[in-house]
């Protein structure tokens, strides 16, 4: 038993190690997951008149996803996201992140856009208020406007099957 | 042999050193010299979470101006640090701190070291006991033959 000792406590942290080596630094953990989504009135993208707040949601599951024209992991991402918007699964916002360049609205008129509604975050401050580090985050906020899931990274079509298809039924939608 | 081997050693581990440039404050704000020092001293403490190693007084990222930008405005509408930090913690979690709280969930992380150094006098003092216990009674008729050896010898 004694002989075994230092052999048992060697496995030990070698079973830390591996763990630790295999975490994604990104995956920071949300505190917004069970919190409400943080509120915001912003114009929309081709529409600078109209404006739009999470509120307008109400009552419905639905994504916020955080997106960039400059951002070349979101155009990655772009074509899982037209067919999930295309099969009307659950509608997505797509929260235009700190385009300074203002590219937004020529580059969903030439790509095609899966977005109900795209706010203009110009200045990031919407982004900071939800957390966001970088695009693409992608947040599944309830009927109730509450947040339940958040993943950072571009969506794939794993990804969705084994994240957020879970969650969708599990919330109803 | 030591005296090649010693300079040479103080030398490669003097070299890391200069690989690495030091980290650049964040551009100084000539309107208010006591809040940039204020956001230089606290941003030092907080991670910039695009650039995870560095500081987010250091960091060039475009998120960690924003974020610098937003401590800026806060402290100038007359929060303190502590409110600073909430509304960063608030938002990005525990994670940008350099420094984590102490909470329950963080106990192993602050009291691991002293639980590590309790085993590890708790190990000495048995150890130190049994030996104290191992020393072999002393025979009687052996150290009678061993003070007549000596006596011989003289």
């Amino acid at each position: 038993m004694k002989r075994w000792l230092p052999l048992v406590l060697f496995l030990v942290l070698v079973g830390f190690f591996a763990k630790g080596l295999f975490l994604n630094p990104r995956e920071v953990p949300s505190p917004f997951i069970g919190r409400t989504a943080p509120g915001f009135t912003l114009p929309l993208v081709g529409d600078a008149s109209a404006t739009f707040s999470p509120a307008d949601m109400k009552g419905r599951v639905w994504l916020l996803n955080v997106w960039a024209p400059w951002c070349t992991s979101c155009r990655q991402e772009h074509p899982v996201l037209m067919q999930i918007a295309g099969s009307g699964r659950v509608p997505i916002v797509g929260l235009n992140w700190k385009d300074g360049d203002r590219e937004a609205a020529a580059l969903l008129a030439r790509t095609g856009s899966p977005y109900v509604a795209v706010p203009d975050d110009v200045d990031g401050r919407v982004g900071i208020d939800y957390g966001v580090t970088g695009t693409p985050e992608t947040y599944v906020i309830d009927q109730a406007g509450v947040v339940r899931l958040k993943h950072v990274g571009p969506i794939n079509a794993e990804i969705w099957q084994q994240k957020f298809e879970p969650k969708l039924k599990e919330l109803g939608a | 042999m030591i005296r090649f081997i010693l300079p040479a050693l103080l030398l490669a581990l003097s070299l890391p050193g200069f690989a690495q440039d030091a980290p650049k404050p964040a551009q100084p704000n000539a309107d208010d010299p006591a809040i940039e020092a204020r956001l230089v001293n606290l941003a030092e403490d907080l991670r910039c979470l695009v650039c995870q190693n560095e500081s987010l007084a250091g960091s060039h990222a475009a998120l960690a101006e924003d974020l610098r930008r937003e401590i800026r405005a806060q402290m100038k509408a007359g929060k303190d640090d502590r409110e600073v930090i909430a509304y960063l913690t608030d938002r990005y979690g525990d994670f940008v701190l350099y420094k984590p709280p102490f909470k329950p969930e963080t106990w192993l992380l602050w009291l691991g070291p002293l639980a590590f150094l309790g085993i590890g006098v708790g190990a000495w003092v048995v150890a130190l006991r049994r030996r104290g216990q191992e020393t072999p009674a002393v025979d009687e008729t052996r150290l009678a033959a061993a003070a007549q050896l000596l006596k011989e010898d003289q």
